[in-house]
């Protein structure tokens, strides 16, 4: 973390990824321009940084890189609002204000040595996918047991990270069940929700952790599969989305009950939830 | 802690004021056309020490309502940032009443504690606090209730009482300490002494306490859900006045002012009571009425950062109590948060 949190340092754009037929979302695949900042910018899957475009202001995103992946950062951007807009009109070259790593992240050390369940829809499986290439890693690998992953989107063409799916197809060491709301022509994975699907696929809970990230209605409807195949509260980790600013539990935007999203999540536990205001909506 | 006593006589504070405006920044209550603010002042005749509270609490002085916290210059392939320099000389807070010293604690928290914020941390640690003891309490004060006093100390580095011709300095800590030894202050005698506990205990026993549950955090958590909130927050206008004007409400945004190529990044008061505070880009609002922006403002204060500060946020000024434009009195949304049961 940085001396002063509120201060950006600058990242070049190298690479601008569209990732879905509706070009709503774009992958910005950034480098750090002072090594000093590579340096100090330690993360784990599931933190988030701050990007900012100077004139428009800021928004957070969650890593979708993972820290395996010296020199770059990745953030994958719905265009939704003013910044997002802002970052979608960017190019190559262009220079963005980061600052972070902000939040907790997926608590690495509790799952070391468990089977991992990663639940994933839509928009919301960036950085699903940097804890995904953060396990598969040969470093990591071993680390780890078995490694589940179920991602949906309403269409095929709508699935981000295309060629890391690809990948992980062929890799033998992930099972990676992909699904759409409807089928297409040529489509070879599921038909149906998510949360279906994880009924159907139905991950075993002995020994295992289940990470759920994804639009709120997904998440409503995995909960009840994932209690039902046996997975304790526990078991089961989020990441939260709320509106925020200043990332360090200060300006009083995001909290659900005593918790900031920001500074004691983004993930959170089931069990941890459970013990806070009906606020949490899950 | 030894608090050490000592006599100002009032003919000895313009000296000393004079002394600490030539040192430090020094703001203190003033008259503006009709009301009373805390403002910075170049001449002890400026200040105005029999008064009851200022409009605004002086948390604007440490945390200013809008303050930069970068400028930035960006040409393609390049962005350069600069951070303004931090507060030169110190500063002295002079004459506040003990519930707004009470409440620059519930901010050291919050700026201080985690990820420190530096432009509250620096102009902090230069500060000096002076407040000045309630004999009189206003009718709209509830500072007991909320675990203070009219006469507390705690916030202060040194606590003026008024004992008619002269005021008693109790000073707690280095800083508070380190002012007594200005000339202007001479050894204590015990009748000052006792006129002081006397004025305290009057003062104390002029207010009314505030009707509530002893363990309102546990209580405000049973009742999340209960419907009470609506009828409580229905006149609520949401317009945030309680907010603003709470020496305790931190709540911010982050807007930029200035273009892509130049410009700079302020921080600015903002408030929980607005709808788009937490207003999602994608449309959703998880606290789409006032009743659950009502709710998370009393929650916030009598729950929340008891559970995660230790302090409650509230110091009982009652200015939201007088300044509500539709009569909405937290003492009374604490009282009806104590009667019957959850539901």
């Amino acid at each position: 973390m940085m001396k002063n949190p509120y201060v950006p340092f600058p990242m070049r754009i190298e690479e601008v990824i569209v990732e879905t037929e509706d070009e709503n979302i774009k992958t910005f695949e950034l480098s750090f321009m002072a090594e000093a900042d590579e340096k100090r910018f330690l993360y784990t899957p599931g933190q988030f940084a701050e990007v900012s475009v100077f004139g428009t202001g800021e928004a957070p995103f969650g890593m979708a890189s993972t820290p395996t992946q010296p020199g770059r950062l990745s953030f994958s951007v719905s265009k939704i609002g003013v910044v997002t807009g802002a970052l979608h009109r960017m190019e190559k070259g262009d220079v963005v204000g980061v600052r972070g790593p902000l939040g907790n992240g997926y608590p690495l050390e509790r799952f070391k040595g468990k089977n991992l369940v990663l639940v994933g829809g839509g928009f919301g499986f960036s950085t699903l996918r940097s804890l995904t290439n953060f396990v598969l890693h040969e470093c990591n690998r071993k680390d780890f047991g078995e490694l589940t992953v179920i991602y949906g989107a309403r269409r095929p063409g709508l699935l981000l990270y295309k060629k890391d799916l690809e990948a992980w197809k062929t890799q033998g060491d992930v099972r990676l069940h992909l699904t759409a709301d409807r089928a297409e022509n040529g489509w070879q994975g599921h038909v149906g929700f998510v949360p279906e699907v994880t009924r159907s696929v139905a991950p075993n809970p002995r020994n295992a952790y289940a990470v759920v990230c994804g639009p709120p209605a997904m998440i409503q409807f995995t909960l009840p599969v994932l209690k039902e195949l046996g997975f304790g509260d526990e078991q089961i980790y989020l990441s939260l989305e709320m509106r925020m600013k200043c990332g360090i539990g200060k300006c009083g935007r995001c909290n659900v009950g005593s918790r900031y999203v920001c500074s004691d999540g983004p993930v959170f536990s089931q069990a941890e939830l459970a013990g806070l205001t009906a606020e949490s909506h899950f | 802690m030894i608090a050490l006593s000592k006599i100002l006589k009032k003919q000895r504070l313009p000296g000393l004021l004079e002394r600490l405006i030539k040192e430090r920044q020094v703001f203190a209550p003033v008259k503006r056309g009709e009301i009373i603010l805390i403002r910075e002042i170049d001449s002890p005749s400026q200040v105005l020490l029999e008064y009851k509270n200022a409009k605004e609490s002086p948390k604007a002085v440490l945390f200013p309502q809008r303050e930069t916290l970068f400028r930035y210059r960006t040409e393609r392939g390049k962005a350069d940032v600069e951070v303004p320099s931090g507060a030169a000389r110190g500063r002295v807070l002079f004459g506040i009443r003990p519930c707004d010293a009470r409440g620059l604690l519930l901010l050291d928290k919050v700026f201080g504690g985690g990820c420190s914020d530096p432009y509250y941390m620096d102009r902090r640690n230069g500060t000096l606090v002076v407040s000045l003891g309630c004999a009189e309490p206003n009718p709209s004060c509830f500072c007991l209730s909320m675990g203070g006093g009219p006469c507390s100390a705690e916030g202060s580095d040194v606590l003026l009482l008024d004992l008619g011709d002269g005021y008693l300095a109790e000073a707690a800590g280095e800083k508070g300490a380190a002012l007594l030894e200005d000339q202007a202050f001479e050894e204590s005698d015990e009748r000052s002494l006792d006129l002081a506990e006397k004025t305290k205990k009057q003062a104390e026993a002029s207010m009314k306490p505030v009707a509530m549950k002893e363990n309102l955090e546990g209580e405000l958590e049973r009742r999340f859900s209960d419907p009470v909130w609506k009828d409580l927050a229905e006149s609520c206008l949401s317009c945030g006045i309680c907010t603003y004007l709470c020496p305790t409400c931190h709540c911010f945004d982050l807007c930029e002012e200035g273009s892509g190529q130049a410009g700079e990044r302020i921080r600015i008061w903002d408030t929980c009571q607005f709808p788009l505070f937490t207003q999602q880009a994608s449309g959703f609002n998880p606290r789409p009425t006032g009743k659950e922006r009502f709710r998370q403002r009393i929650m916030h204060k009598f729950s929340y950062l008891p559970e995660t500060q230790g302090l409650l946020g509230c110091v009982g000024c009652g200015r939201c109590v007088t300044e509500c434009p539709v009569n909405l009195d937290i003492r009374e949304v604490l009282t009806s948060l104590s009667e019957g049961n959850a539901r």
